[in-house]
């Protein structure tokens, strides 16, 4: 009988040894060796075990019993030395075994990053029972903590079986995303969403700087500054082919032990199965194509003709209650179209991935029913242009339907805030609704929801609406853009009554219906979550408008303008010299522009970083001269030097630019202050426009002056500069929390009144905590966009990406 | 085709683009999802605005001079709006962004 020997009992040499016996259990003489002292057992089915609902023994797949039935020889707790391929041994701890022919199975090893502190005692993988009891033992302590390094499939189902015990988990993932692999940005965002639920914090784009302890892991500290105190690190980052003993032998190894088709290496007589090979330069990690590649090996053991094939794969997650799937392609290569599904009120995502007719890929979450029909299609390739239409419905669908409007209202919970102004919630709402009133002036007369800024009608009447059912004829408001039903004051609304922070949130749970918006509601939804969650959501530049990107304002003809600060229209000799040789340098036109400031016109995009760097050597920042922000302030030169200047306009000015600059609003905002009723900055048609009398400081806003000319109302009259200041940063707070995106000061006024607006200002208390609220977002703002960009680093982004037109010519 | 690499996945931000200078002009580089790409004329035919500084969003751009809206996979123009912008082969290997050499040279081998 001929010899083989089998090196590692894990989950592929299993199956593999199994289909080996049940077709001709005479043809070998089996040894089977594992470095672990147990034999083969369903290791994918540790996280049950971590958690406490699985036993070891239930996911032991083969028993002692087994063994001894099919006469296999174990050398378990054995680990194997050495191959000699020539004499064809192997030589394990405890002696040489020959072999006809021999299999490595020696699997994987969990990757380790190598962070100061890695080796510490309380430092453990996710592969075998010795980790699952270091990490049970762990949770026995009551209030432990444990961090889980990594967020994929693994990291997660560790960390979820973990809190099922009871510890405190932090998880780090390095991507911006949960299972990046595996999902898109919508469903990692409702995969978080779920885990935060079950009390597992989870931390994104998270470097792990080192581990610290005395004697054992006792701390995580982040790249970032964060402490995390714990009892256990958990490192589930990925795992590395184990192929160290194979390449000692000489067996032809890539990034693993290279196999063919009929897992065959290159030395003759020697096979390889299972997470340590390399097949077409692909590696394994998923049980499915492991169990084919057992099934061919059996058969090519017994001279059988057969061959391994790869095939699309599908991912699910083992945690209770997170329910994933996704299969196929879902993300790279062109000419691909989506099919976007979201049911906010019910927590569903559904993304199918279309190229040629055919599905390619399918990202769910939420409700994964129809998950193996969708991976039926992707296998078979069946041409799905006959029920593209209906499609993301699933195989019980004909007919088509679409998202209900309202969903994103009814999922609200009875305590969600509808009406900020009046602190009335969505359960005080529907039980005046119940209670008889059955329109919206009813509703306002009982509750004051939506009676106040009126910023929130348009969420009260969804919400007559779902209560009352077809009894209540919403009247159609404007929607933000194709992409919703909403309107921008229920987006604002919603976004703060149910503390979306981030972009993906307000995707799923407003139901968007494009992947990630459009040129038209992304810029909107950006400013909304930075205005309202200043230290939670990063504002993104990908959702900007160029000018704003770029931090100058492009011309037709592709140039940008360059415009520093000013601050309140003063500069000096020195300020203008450097202006001078910066514009000559970079070949600039120069202009004076309305707002008391100069305007470099025609610099190249790949010049800006260079000038910005030019302009803050002689102490300028940029004037926000392209933003929906803080302009300009305009002076006159007020008590210092005019004989009808009644206070120091001038420097009322710098002080307001110093307080405001660099905050983001719904649209520009510019500034005047006038030494004298004689006006001569021309406050009286700014957005805030302030009249320096003897007695004080008379304070008006929504002004305008551009396609609409509007003389500023009278706010209020204050007697000291400190309160003009607080009193003009209260009104621009109020103004970027309710404001629609876009409009201007006096557009918004009109829309809420100049009375509310004084209601709310004149309030001390509330005018205090719109100032802090400012200064909060200002911790964040307030800093020189062109310093940060005139960096090595970042000004390399405004350089071209390549430069082919010489390569090109050859 | 002839695959030139002009730079790692990285230097392309999320949602936006960058520009690489060729024979034909310059092509913009479009980032749409973590590892999705596309390459296009970087010149909107309507008043040549660089559409590489466009918001993107889904497979479309917004050019940001007057909002016009391109495909990406066809290039067309969306909408009202008639006209088209040339596409080019360009994909993704090891986190490498490969454009096709010979569809950016054809003009000045013509």
């Amino acid at each position: 009988m001929q010899k083989l020997v089998v090196i590692g009992a894990g989950m592929a040499t299993g199956r593999m040894l199994e289909h080996l016996r049940d077709t001709d259990p005479g043809a070998y003489e089996i040894t089977l060796f594992n470095a672990e002292p147990r034999g083969n057992y369903n290791r994918i089915m540790l996280s049950p075990v971590l958690s406490g609902e699985k036993s070891f023994a239930e996911i032991v797949t083969h028993d002692e019993g087994w063994y001894a039935d099919n006469a296999i020889t174990c050398r378990f707790g054995e680990k194997v030395l050495s191959v000699d391929t020539e004499r064809k041994v192997v030589t394990g701890e405890q002696g040489e075994v020959a072999y006809d022919k021999l299999v490595f199975g020696t699997g994987s090893s969990a990757f380790i990053i190598p962070v100061p502190g890695h080796d510490l005692p309380g430092v453990v993988a996710f592969r075998d029972l010795e980790d699952t009891t270091a990490m049970t033992e762990a949770a026995g302590k009551p209030g432990a903590r444990a961090v889980v390094i990594g967020g994929g499939l693994l990291g997660l189902e560790a960390a979820a079986a973990l809190r099922l015990r009871g510890m405190e988990v932090t998880v780090l993932h390095i991507a911006s995303h949960l299972m990046e692999r595996q999902l898109d940005p919508a469903a990692g965002y409702l995969l978080k969403k779920d885990l935060e639920k079950r009390g597992i914090e989870v931390l994104l784009e998270a470097s792990t700087k080192e581990i610290v302890g005395n004697g054992r892991a006792e701390q995580v500290n982040l790249a970032d500054g964060t402490e995390l105190p714990c009892d256990i690190v958990v490192m589930a980052v990925g795992i590395r082919p184990a192929v160290t003993l194979a390449q000692e032998a000489g067996v032809a190894c890539g990034r693993a032990i290279k196999v063919d088709a009929q897992m065959r290496t290159e030395t003759p007589d020697v096979f390889a199965v299972g997470e340590c090979v390399e097949f077409e330069g692909n590696l394994f990690g998923l049980v499915a194509p492991l169990y084919d590649q057992a099934k061919v090996l059996a058969k090519t053991l017994l001279g059988e003709d057969t061959s391994f094939a790869m095939r699309e794969l599908s991912t699910k997650l083992k945690v209770t209650g997170c329910d994933l799937f996704s299969a196929g392609d879902f993300a790279e290569g062109e000419g691909r179209e989506d099919i976007v599904f979201r049911d906010p009120a019910r927590g569903i995502y559904k993304r199918l991935v279309i190229e040629d007719e055919r599905l390619i890929g399918a990202v769910m979450y939420g409700d994964t029913a129809d998950g193996n029909w969708f991976f039926g299609l992707i296998k078979d390739g069946t041409d799905i242009s006959e029920m593209r239409e209906t499609l993301i419905f699933g195989p019980a669908y004909q007919g088509g339907s679409s998202v209900d409007p309202l969903s994103a209202v009814a999922a609200l919970p009875p305590d969600a805030e509808i009406c900020g102004c009046n602190g009335v919630c969505k359960g005080d709402i529907v039980a005046a609704i119940e209670g008889g009133a059955t329109d919206l002036g009813a509703v306002r007369a009982i509750t004051k929801a939506s009676n106040s800024c009126g910023t929130c009608t348009g969420l009260v009447e969804q919400v007559l609406s779902v209560t009352l059912g077809d009894d209540f004829v919403l009247p159609t408001a404007q929607p933000v853009c194709g992409c919703t039903d909403l309107t921008h004051e229920d987006v604002r609304r919603l976004i703060k009554a149910q503390e979306l922070k981030s972009q993906e949130a307000v995707w799923q749970e407003l139901g968007w219906k494009t992947r990630n918006g459009c040129h038209v509601c992304r810029p909107a939804v950006n400013f909304y979550l930075l205005a309202d969650w200043p230290l939670d959501y990063r504002d993104d530049p990908q959702s900007r408008f160029v000018n704003e990107r770029n931090h100058a304002n492009i011309q037709k003809d592709g140039t940008y303008s360059v415009m520093p600060r000013m601050w309140g229209g003063m500069t000096t000799p020195e300020e203008l010299i450097a202006i001078a040789r910066a514009a000559e340098k970079y070949g600039a036109t120069v202009k004076v522009t309305g707002g008391q400031r100069i305007d470099l016109l025609g610099i190249r995009k790949e010049d800006l970083p260079a000038i910005w760097h030019d302009l803050n050597e002689a102490g300028m920042v940029s004037g926000h001269a392209y933003t929906k922000g803080l302009r300009t302030v305009k002076t006159c030169v007020g008590s210092d030097w005019c004989r009808f200047g009644t206070q120091d306009s001038t420097g009322l000015g710098i002080k307001l630019e110093k307080k405001l600059w660099g905050s983001w609003t719904p649209h520009k905002v510019k500034l005047g202050v006038s030494g004298c009723p004689r006006n001569c900055a021309e406050a009286t048609c700014k957005d805030v426009g302030i009249i320096c009398v003897d007695s004080g400081y008379q304070i008006g806003v929504g002004g305008a002056a551009g396609m609409d000319v509007k003389e500023v109302e009278r706010l209020v009259d204050v007697k000291t500069e400190a309160e003009a200041i607080e009193w003009t940063t209260a009104f621009v707070q109020l103004y970027r929390e309710h404001a629609k995106y876009l409009d201007r000061p006096y557009k918004w006024v009109a829309k809420v009144g100049l009375d509310w607006v004084k209601e709310v200002l004149s309030d001390a208390a509330e005018r205090t905590a719109l100032v802090e609220r400012f200064d909060v977002s200002q911790s964040v703002y307030q800093k020189d966009p062109w310093a940060e960009r005139a960096e090595p680093e970042a000004a390399r982004r405004f350089q071209p990406l390549a430069d082919l037109t010489a390569q090109a010519a050859e | 085709m002839s695959w030139i690499d002009i730079g790692h996945i990285e230097d392309v931000p999320l949602r936006g683009a960058r520009l690489v200078k060729t024979a034909v002009g310059c092509v913009a580089v479009f980032r749409t999802d973590e590892t999705e790409v596309f390459a296009a004329s970087n010149t909107c035919p309507h008043k040549q605005g660089p559409l590489s500084e466009g918001i993107v969003h889904g497979h479309k751009v917004t050019c940001p001079l007057h909002n016009w809206v391109f495909d990406l996979n066809t290039g067309e123009a969306q909408g009202a709006d008639e006209g088209r912008i040339a596409t080019y082969p360009v994909r993704l290997e090891d986190g490498r962004i490969l454009l096709d050499g010979d569809s950016v040279a054809k003009r000045s081998a013509a």
